[in-house]
């Protein structure tokens, strides 16, 4: 059984379509990830998965349990992780942590084993207001709380957002370990550069999905030959690039740009010419395996 | 009920955490109750008085003496000219000009009638009305003792005369501020339960707490309970730190049973509470909903009987006060302080506002679960 199966959901917010007709399912202790920009229908999605807003249509499982008519035994079973801070800035660390480990009917030392890893972290600071943590620390104990009723599904949504990237390393670190333990992980994120760390991922654009796959799938399943293209003027190189003929796509990426060809047509020794032609100096040119991100900007202009 | 006990303990943590609200709980009943009570007052005390006596006769002194011999009046200027007087009267120096005309006492004698003119400023005009009722009640004084002492006994005797007594019952003394207490108490409680509660449960939408609290096995019920549970309380010890402070400063009486206020007060703040609710459903921030509570505080508050007699307003409008929970729980608080009702005097009022308690309550459960 599916620890989330999710069949033609869809939701309207007034003239809006946050989502439509939107099908999928993760295996239990799967880490599955959404990836896609803002705006995308991401946090509608795990609204409904969490029991928060009524879809307009479809139907939605949690552990075989329905959003809609088992929301109350769902929501014992379920840890969520709102893309914004929302635990009382008020209370203290160590406070927040008691109250939803009580609400939940449950002690902190009772389930200190799923915890501990991530609690010691933030340990030095269990006095300190809540508000008053930076932002990874605050990321820690909301997961903490999140965590606090031992879920079997973890519905975290935009985790690391705002966080530093040696932060947002040590988050997924943990995700990996909570993934261990068997726990269900579903996580939402803007970031290309997470999806690789996912079990499998779904790309997720203007309320529909566009792929589901592992990241290697995603990636193998790019049917376009690929080029990074570095030179030193890189704002002329992208528009020059641009008027090059045969020429699919081009993005930039970092400190190069991505050009891509459709299947059967490549870059050649031509495009050196006519980027020396064109007055560019420092080129370099080299086939590229695609990232989840050319993937992505791919499966968009479709 | 444990999880209800956990809501309770953490709004109670949070509350006296909060810089803001300590000061609000204790210091603004103190300021409230010393400041409104001794300020909002509509006792008459020196009038100031303009005498314009333009015959100078023994009569009209007579008649002069009797105002500046009374408590409620000052001479502050005595003239011929009427224009020096309306100068005054203009400048906001006096408040009445009383005019004796060339020949009272004169006409008085001959005519057996005589006029005198009263000028009165009635910007306010509960003051100016009641002035000249004053004024004219010195006047009918002064009548009575010329009779006296122009007519021989036997044509006294002769005379029909009805002379009027006063005894005031529950407040002896007329003392405004028995009077006033008991109802700035009410509006005291109103504030701490309508305003906090609101904007408390909006801050949570505003913050966006509320998100991961509704992921949680917590009840709307019990969330709510527990919300409003400890201002239930905190209103409570502010209406008995409040009376306290009625009794040792002010030394209001209480005559009748305390436990009819607290019982009363505590279904009157039921009411109170679920109009925050109510509020909190339809806001979405702290600012909305401050507004729309402050909006419907002033109505109740100016029809409420605290400041103005009910009675005294037009009919429709009584008919209106008739849904303004203030008015009722006011009434008892005089009631049952000042004049010592019981339960079977004041029984229409509380049953009024055990209607209102269910009727608000349920309406305002039923939009909130409706709306997060």
């Amino acid at each position: 059984m599916s620890a989330i199966l999710v069949e033609h959901i869809a939701k309207h917010f007034g003239t809006v379509k946050a989502l439509d007709d939107i099908s999928f399912s993760v295996d239990k202790g799967e880490l599955f990830g959404f990836i896609g920009p803002d705006g995308a229908g991401k946090t509608t999605l795990f609204r409904i998965l969490t029991t928060l807003i009524i879809p307009d249509q479809g139907k939605a499982t949690v552990n075989g349990l329905d959003v809609v008519k088992d929301y109350r035994k769902i929501r014992q079973d379920i840890g969520y992780m709102p893309g914004r801070f929302s635990l009382y800035s008020d209370l203290s660390v160590e406070e927040n942590l008691n109250f939803y480990a009580t609400v939940f009917g449950t002690t902190v030392a009772g389930n200190y084993d799923l915890i501990r890893d991530i609690y010691v972290q933030i340990e030095p600071f269990k006095k300190r207001k809540a508000g008053k943590l930076s932002g990874g620390m605050k990321q820690k104990l909301a997961l903490c709380c999140a965590l606090i009723h031992k879920p079997s599904v973890l519905v975290l949504d935009e985790p690391t957002t705002g966080v530093d990237a040696v932060s947002r390393l040590e988050f997924w670190e943990m995700l990996k370990r909570l993934k261990e333990s068997g726990i269900t992980i579903v996580v939402a994120t803007p970031y290309m550069d997470e999806a690789g760390l996912c079990d499998r991922i779904a790309l997720i654009q203007d309320g529909n999905i566009m792929a589901i796959s592992t990241p290697s799938e995603v990636i193998k399943k790019y049917p376009n030959s690929l080029y990074s293209v570095k030179s030193d003027d890189i704002f002329s190189l992208l528009n020059d690039l641009r008027k090059f003929p045969d020429v699919h796509t081009v993005f930039a990426f970092g400190q190069a740009a991505h050009v891509s060809f459709k299947p059967g047509q490549s870059a050649g020794s031509s495009l050196q010419d006519y980027l020396q032609a064109k007055g560019h100096s420092g080129i370099i040119i080299s086939p590229v395996q695609a990232n989840i991100e050319d993937c992505f900007m791919e499966l968009m202009i479709k | 009920m444990r999880t209800l006990l956990f809501i309770i303990q953490k709004e109670f943590l949070q509350i006296f955490r909060n810089r803001g609200m300590l000061p609000i709980i204790f210091v603004v009943p103190i300021v409230q109750l010393l400041i409104l009570v001794n300020a909002a007052t509509f006792e008459m005390k020196s009038i100031k008085v303009s005498v314009v006596d333009l015959d100078l006769s023994s009569s009209s002194r007579k008649l002069i003496s009797k105002y500046e011999g009374s408590p409620f009046y000052k001479v502050v200027q005595t003239t011929f000219s009427n224009d020096e007087a309306m100068e005054f009267m203009q400048s906001g120096k006096v408040d009445i000009i009383i005019r004796i005309p060339n020949g009272f006492e004169r006409q008085l004698v001959r005519e057996n009638h005589a006029k005198v003119q009263f000028v009165i400023n009635a910007i306010n005009q509960a003051v100016a009305g009641l002035s000249s009722a004053y004024s004219t009640s010195i006047l009918i004084d002064f009548n009575r003792e010329l009779m006296q002492d122009w007519l021989s006994p036997s044509q006294m005797a002769g005379l029909k005369n009805i002379q009027t007594d006063y005894s005031y019952w529950y407040n002896p003394k007329l003392n405004y501020k028995t009077y006033m207490v008991p109802g700035i108490l009410v509006l005291l409680v109103t504030i701490i339960g309508l305003l906090l509660s609101g904007m408390n449960i909006v801050r949570e939408k505003e913050i966006g707490t509320i998100e991961q609290i509704n992921v949680t096995p917590i009840r709307k019920i019990q969330f709510i309970a527990g919300k409003l549970t400890p201002f239930w309380i905190i209103a409570l010890f502010e209406l008995a730190f409040g009376l306290t402070i009625g009794k040792l400063v002010f030394d209001i009486p209480m005559v009748g049973n305390l436990w009819l206020i607290f019982m009363s007060g505590g279904v009157y703040l039921f009411v109170i509470l679920s109009v925050g609710l109510l509020v909190s459903t339809v806001t979405n921030t702290q600012q909305q909903s401050m507004l729309v509570t402050f909006f419907f505080m002033v109505v109740f508050i100016l029809m409420s009987g605290l400041f103005t007699s009910i009675e005294s307003m037009p009919d429709w409008a009584q008919k209106l006060d008739r849904l303004n929970p203030l008015m009722y729980f006011i009434k008892i608080m005089r009631m049952v302080l000042l004049k010592g009702s019981a339960f079977a005097d004041i029984s229409p009022h509380f049953w009024s506002l055990v209607v209102f308690a269910i009727i608000l309550s349920s309406l305002a459960v039923w939009r909130y679960r409706k709306v997060a």
